[in-house]
């Protein structure tokens, strides 16, 4: 599959900092692509960069084959920023048709679309409601539908699933990946990391206005395991210890066991069996991404630079 | 392009389309025409009554003195500076022996200070008196003194306006009226409309509409959609107003008997024959019919299309010159509202200046204070109007007005790039106070 954004050496400075600081990368088409980072790395100046609301001090863009050009590209892309606003004043139905035609869907279009989602996440009640009436989590989702109304090839969605409830936040997801499947490429910005192993395919963790890790979700945990497997066993043996891995934690008839350098994960069980003992599972630990995040970013002043950052 | 308009339209409906301007657009002129009615009644009624005693050791002034509306003299015998107001009477005039040579000083007393107008009335009425008493004395009897005040009101400035071989009547009053009624007009708009536009972008930042409305549209065209849908909307509110007015003048006109109107069409006819500088035979015609022509007369003496075309123009070239200004504060405050006021400060001034130099340059249009005013940018739309009144190309010159709306036309394309610049960074810019500095940083820089 090809590429449909390529970020090649962006940087955006600030008078005050580096926000966005020499990154590339690339994203597949059709992929579900996670942007992750602490507050303040340089996050939403980068989206803003790719949505065409900032220039790039330097460093490259390409967007659908072609080098990005914001004035014609934006109605390729959906944008739903984490500050989200609608207008408060505005009726639903017409806010969902301004926001439409914007992007540069014509009215029998527009409104034909904005019919089908609606009937979709069940809001056709909604039309002649004002967006003042709505819950934090209903003009979430009318927020959703804006951004994805017009089929955009590009999905960016800047921590969507704040202020949803579970059930909504699943219908949400579904339509996530409905997108993807039908060829709309997704980036996901988030520092929720258990949605983002369960969304993302492709990742990017960016600090301090750098990129520190690039990869698959899968590629990325084998990069970071420690190899550590944990083995449930019907009873503990005498001898634990063996030259070919560490203890690192008894609980009850569970191990959990590190691997010394030059052996196997078949060695423990060539162990056990040796043992006479009767294994009731066996299985690697792998980092979560929440760890790797925190092991990543921990250390780094991040904190520190949140509290002085002055990126928006 | 496609996308200002879509931008106006959203503006200009979601204003127009609401029960509240349908209200202020009908309302307004009703409380301004109740306001201009209240006071003048106010003004006609609430008149304090002066019972003056006077005593007077000429003997003269009873007869010679007159009473006006609000002011009665009496010559009661038993009065002193004493016991006046015991009597009912509310001041007390010390008239001196009158010698006929040297200015006499003639004292009033009264328990309540006495207003400028009133002493100034006293002081005409008792040289008046004095005036009948000499003439008297030199042999005109009273009658003959009567009949001569009656009927010697002769003189009725008509002005005429010279253009090129021409001449034109005109009317000073008339002048005035156009002009410090459309500078006013302009002073208003510009304020409320000027705000709108500030409290439309203050509300899409501090809704945080402006990151998506900015990932669909360039700043730019934002920020001009709204400038001129809420100019739209100003001139909406100014047809259904002069709709408003054309009717009722057209409804009035049913009150009007037949006859008065057929009177006032031979008048019409009969000045037109005598020409601009001749007057009218309009003996056989009734009072109503003369007043009416009259106005009618004096409304036709101004240059209409010039003045309403210059006053379109002017309206929406200082509306768009500072539009842009209030979008650019608009855009750089945070919610708190002490920093727009603040802020708003160096755009409200040159407004309230103008406005000053405007009411100054209505009564004596041609000073130099007043030509300058009326071609900079700043002060142009309402200084102008207030010269246009007085005739084009008598008191303002063709190369002033040309000066004028290109000097207006090009600073609105300045103050509005600028603005852009400023809007852009500035909508998206939170949690964070802005100085005057920062904000010519923006302004200036290059991309």
């Amino acid at each position: 599959m090809s590429a449909i954004l390529e970020l090649t050496n962006l940087r955006k400075h600030y008078a005050t900092q580096k926000a966005v600081d020499d990154i590339s990368f690339s994203i597949e088409q059709g992929s579900i692509f996670g942007l992750l980072g602490p507050n303040g790395a340089g996050k939403t100046t980068l989206l803003r960069m790719i949505t065409g609301i900032f220039y790039p001090d330097s460093g490259h863009i390409q967007f659908d084959g072609k080098t990005f050009d914001p004035l014609n590209d934006i109605i390729k892309i959906g944008y739903m920023p984490e500050e989200r606003g609608l207008y408060k004043k505005m009726k639903i139905g017409e806010q969902a048709m301004y926001l439409a035609q914007l992007k540069g869907l014509s009215k029998a279009e527009a409104m034909q679309k904005i019919k089908f989602w609606f009937k979709k996440l069940e809001m056709e009640t909604w039309w002649n409601k004002k967006v003042e009436d709505l819950s934090k989590g209903m003009s979430q989702k009318l927020q959703f539908v804006t951004t994805v109304l017009h089929e955009p090839k590009l999905i960016i969605l800047d921590e969507p699933f704040s202020g949803l409830d579970p059930l909504n936040a699943n219908l949400i997801k579904e339509e996530i990946y409905g997108l993807a499947k039908r060829g709309s490429t997704v980036i996901f910005s988030t520092h929720r990391m258990e949605q983002v192993e369960e969304i993302c395919d492709h990742i990017v963790l960016v600090n301090l206005g750098k990129k520190i890790l690039d990869g698959t979700v899968h590629n990325i945990k084998q990069q970071f395991k420690e190899n550590k497997f944990s083995i449930k066993l019907n009873e503990l043996p005498g001898t634990l210890s063996a030259p070919a891995f560490n203890i690192v934690n008894v609980n009850d008839n569970e191990l959990v066991l590190q691997i010394n350098e030059g052996f196997k994960s078949n060695d423990i069980l060539t162990h056990f069996l040796h043992n006479q003992c009767t294994i009731e599972s066996f299985h690697e630990i792998l980092p979560t991404l929440n760890e790797i995040f925190i092991s990543q970013v921990e250390g780094t002043h991040a904190t520190a630079r949140a509290f002085q950052k002055t990126d928006n | 392009m496609n996308k200002i308009l879509i931008i106006i339209q959203r503006e200009y409906l979601s204003r127009v389309m609401n029960k509240r301007f349908l209200l202020t657009t009908i309302l307004t002129p009703l409380i301004m025409v109740g306001f201009i009615a209240g006071a003048a009644f106010l003004a006609a009624t609430d008149k304090e009554m002066h019972k003056i005693a006077v005593v007077d050791q000429n003997g003269f002034f009873k007869g010679n003195l007159r009473d006006a509306s609000d002011i009665k003299f009496e010559f009661p015998t038993d009065v002193d500076t004493a016991n006046y107001s015991k009597k009912g009477y509310t001041d007390i005039i010390i008239i001196p022996k009158f010698e006929g040579t040297a200015k006499a000083e003639y004292i009033i007393r009264s328990k309540k200070r006495i207003g400028l107008s009133l002493e100034s009335k006293i002081e005409d009425r008792i040289n008046d008196a004095i005036e009948d008493q000499m003439l008297q004395q030199a042999g005109i009897d009273r009658a003959q003194l009567d009949s001569i005040k009656s009927s010697s009101q002769f003189a009725e400035m008509k002005s005429l306006e010279e253009t090129g071989d021409s001449v034109k009547e005109s009317s000073a009053a008339l002048s005035y009226g156009i002009g410090f009624g459309s500078g006013m007009l302009i002073y208003i708009t510009m304020f409320i409309y000027g705000a709108m536009v500030m409290r439309g972008v203050m509300e899409e930042k501090t809704n945080r509409i402006a990151e998506v409305m900015i990932s669909s549209a360039k700043p730019f065209q934002l920020m001009m959609g709204k400038i001129i849908g809420i100019g739209a909307v100003g001139l909406t509110q100014f047809f259904v107003w002069i709709l408003l007015i054309f009717g009722i003048i057209a409804a009035s006109q049913f009150f009007i008997p037949q006859d008065v109107l057929q009177q006032v069409a031979e008048l019409q006819k009969a000045n037109a024959q005598m020409g601009p500088g001749g007057a009218a035979s309009i003996a056989q015609a009734g009072e109503t019919a003369q007043n009416l022509y009259k106005f009618q007369n004096t409304m036709s003496t101004a240059n209409w299309p010039l003045i309403i075309s210059c006053f379109i123009f002017y309206f929406l070239g200082g509306y768009l010159f500072y539009a842009s200004l209030f979008a650019a504060v608009g855009s750089v405050v945070n919610e708190d509202p002490q920093d727009a006021q603040s802020l708003m400060l160096p755009i409200t001034m040159p407004i309230i200046f103008s406005f000053i130099i405007m009411s100054r340059a209505v009564e004596d249009p041609s000073t130099s204070m007043a030509t300058w005013a009326s071609i900079i940018p700043f002060s142009s739309p309402m200084v102008m109007m207030a010269r246009i009144a007085y005739g084009v190309p008598g008191t303002v010159p063709y190369w002033q007005l040309a000066a004028s709306m290109l000097t207006l036309l090009g600073s609105f394309l300045l103050t509005t790039w600028l603005s852009g610049k400023v809007y852009r960074t500035g909508i998206l810019m939170y949690g964070k106070k802005v100085g005057w500095k920062e904000i010519g940083k923006w302004a200036f820089r290059k991309n």
